[in-house]
């Protein structure tokens, strides 16, 4: 399993834009995809899921991917993320 | 009869025209056990697929008749129709439960939507409306009823509904629909996003709006103040098509003479600046064509707060607003407070007449150390723009030397500890005490510059409280005497090679622009919504005529008089 933090750096917080943006990324992989935010973790591919949390600019969250293709999920992950203006880390 | 309605303005613009009410179907729905699971799951499929595929080409119109940007919630849409954690649970639901896809699919969406609506974002609160434009979309087909479609409307209606969901307003036609009206939502849904976008006038949040209105009801809907007329009568009719067409004239020239100069017809400049209150106001002061922030009320820095702000917060707050209007002047009026205005942490003693009380300079003349913070604050800030200081309520040569001498006294100070500032700095005073006016010619000797500011000037001159109904008839700004003293102001200034501008509400006023660009008025500040069509007046004007007029218009009795000499010379 591999797992990063990353600080939500989108001034509005994980609205529909960068939530959609992340779901999309993470829809095409097979792993188990989970983001973990003030100890509640939810499905990455879920939209409502993601957007269920209220994360907000400035929150750290923790993400985490299992499975055969991990190592990939995360690294787009990590691109989407800073291509997107969700976190810069 | 004649009714009105009030709500949340939303969308800017003003339309006439009778109702249209978009009523959603019944979705009512029976709960109901069922005995196979998995062709009741198969049911659930396709329609999800048929929605998916509604969505698809609702998306595709959104893209080209509105935009990319707006379209992109129906991506989000799709996106819920595939989600695994709402799809997953429903056929868990159906399996299990034994129910319904009707009802799971409910159930199931009913918690989604709570824990947005629960949420204390008002953001995340409108995305419940999301979700349930979603849900209703796969219940109608379930349920095989139609969903309304907007798009076949095809005469000029202003639409009604208890809300509008994403996808009724991406079917607009803007052709035909000349607004809407809601029940519920904020300025920050989407329904009144898109009607911005698309520049149609919008009232969200119209209480018992649905209960109120029948269909082709005539109405007029006004935008900019949130209100509803239901069948108008013909006067009210007439006067809001007249301000329908000033509202769009504003629009046309607003998209015309935005970056353009302010010049008369006869090739005289003059600068048209915002009066603000705060740094909110400086993207409106410049959307509105601003040359220059004329007043920057410093008061809000003071207010709702339990001490004084610091040197620091105020320096945030003045680099903010010279930052923004970069190379263009920003005139910063020191602290106006004290009388009227009073602070909860300041413990004035009361005073009869607070408007000829301690207030404005002579407070922060009382209270140096105060005075000398918002000071070094400015002096600071200064590096970040044009900022020019202008002081209140002076009465007398003395009270601007002393607020000048602590002015040079905290430059002496950063100099000393190497703090950077400009040392050029305008200093200049407010013209609102008769006093001021008469010796106006001494003061320009010691002063960069005059800002007249006519509210209190009136006020004092004509010792007429204008909250006073017994005698707000005395407020006159056409008053010769009031234009008389406007006329030494700006020739001492003149005279002196310095600048005379004006920053009371006369400045902005119809009538008063062409007496006042006659009397060699550099600089005129006002509310930001006024700028553009001050604009355009003055290019309409001729400097060189209306000076002719000048000694005429000041040998006039009265300020009725004036009134009409001006309407007079206005209609030719």
């Amino acid at each position: 399993m591999t797992e990063k933090q990353f600080t939500i750096t989108d001034e509005a917080g994980m609205h529909a834009r960068p939530a959609s943006a992340l779901v999309g990324t993470v829809s095409k992989f097979k792993s188990d995809i989970q983001l973990e935010f003030k100890g509640k973790k939810v499905n990455l591919k879920s939209i409502l899921g993601v957007m269920s949390l209220g994360i907000s600019s400035g929150s750290v969250v923790t993400i985490s991917a299992d499975g055969e293709d991990e190592a990939e999920a995360m690294a787009k992950i990590e691109e989407a993320m800073k291509a997107e203006g969700i976190s810069n880390q | 009869m004649t009714t009105e309605l009030y709500g949340i303005a939303a969308s800017d613009g003003i339309a006439i025209a009778k109702t249209y009410r978009l009523e959603s179907p019944s979705l009512e729905f029976d709960r109901n056990t069922i005995d196979d699971p998995a062709l009741e799951i198969e049911r659930f499929q396709t329609a999800i697929a048929v929605s998916s595929k509604e969505l698809e080409l609702i998306k595709e119109q959104a893209e080209t008749q509105i935009g990319p940007k707006e379209a992109a919630i129906f991506g989000a849409h799709l996106m819920v129709l595939s989600d695994p954690e709402l799809i997953g649970p429903i056929t868990e639901k159906i399996e299990t439960d034994r129910v319904n896809a009707e009802t799971a699919l409910h159930e199931v969406s009913e918690m989604f939507m709570n824990i947005f609506a629960s949420m204390d974002n008002d953001y995340m609160k409108e995305r419940a409306a999301d979700i349930k434009d979603v849900r209703n979309r796969v219940l109608a087909h379930l349920l095989g009823v139609k969903f309304p479609n907007p798009g076949l409307i095809s005469e000029k209606v202003i639409l009604l509904a208890e809300d509008l969901t994403p996808s009724d307003t991406v079917q607009f036609n803007p052709e035909f629909i000349q607004g809407f009206l809601t029940e519920i939502g904020g300025r920050t849904s989407h329904s009144a996003i898109l009607a911005r976008t698309l520049e149609i006038p919008a009232v969200v949040g119209v209480k018992k709006l649905m209960e109120s209105l029948a269909d082709e009801t005539l109405l007029i809907i006004d935008g900019i103040e949130g209100k509803i007329i239901a069948d108008p009568t013909g006067e009210q009719i007439e006067s809001y098509k007249k301000r329908k067409e000033e509202y769009e004239h504003q629009k046309t020239v607003l998209a015309g003479l935005k970056d353009a100069p302010s010049v008369s017809s006869d090739g005289s400049k003059v600068e048209l600046a915002a009066n603000i209150g705060s740094p909110k106001d400086v993207k409106s002061a410049l959307e509105n064509g601003a040359e220059a922030i004329g007043l920057f009320r410093t008061e809000f820095l003071y207010m709702g707060r339990d001490s004084f702000p610091t040197e620091e917060q105020q320096y945030e707050i003045y680099s903010e607003v010279l930052k923004a209007m970069g190379t263009k002047p920003t005139v910063v009026r020191t602290l106006d407070i004290g009388g009227d205005k009073e602070l909860s942490y300041l413990d004035l003693p009361k005073e009869l007449n607070p408007f000829l009380g301690l207030r404005a300079i002579r407070l922060c003349l009382e209270m140096p150390d105060m005075f000398r913070t918002q000071l070094r604050a400015l002096l600071r800030s200064s590096v970040h723009g044009n900022l020019k200081i202008m002081f209140p309520m002076i009465a007398t040569l003395d009270e601007f030397r002393q607020a000048k001498q602590l002015l040079l006294e905290e430059q002496e100070k950063l100099a000393a500890e190497n703090i950077a500032f400009n040392k050029d700095i305008e200093v200049g005073i407010m013209v609102e005490i008769p006093s001021t006016a008469v010796m106006a010619d001494l003061f320009a000797k010691e002063v960069d510059f005059f800002s007249i500011g006519t509210n209190d000037l009136i006020q004092y001159t004509m010792a007429a409280d204008r909250m006073n109904e017994n005698v707000s008839h005395l407020y006159q700004p056409f008053n010769p005497a009031i234009l008389r003293m406007v006329k030494m102001v700006i020739d001492a200034a003149h005279k002196e090679g310095k600048w005379a501008g004006m920053c009371g509400e006369m400045a902005g006023e119809e009538m008063a622009v062409p007496i006042l660009l006659g009397l060699g008025l550099d600089e005129f500040s006002m509310s930001a919504s006024s700028i553009l069509k001050t604009r355009s007046m003055i290019a309409s004007l001729s400097k060189a005529e209306m000076e002719n007029h000048t000694d005429t218009i000041l040998a006039l009795a009265t300020a009725e008089d004036v009134k009409n000499y001006v309407a007079q010379l206005m209609d030719k």
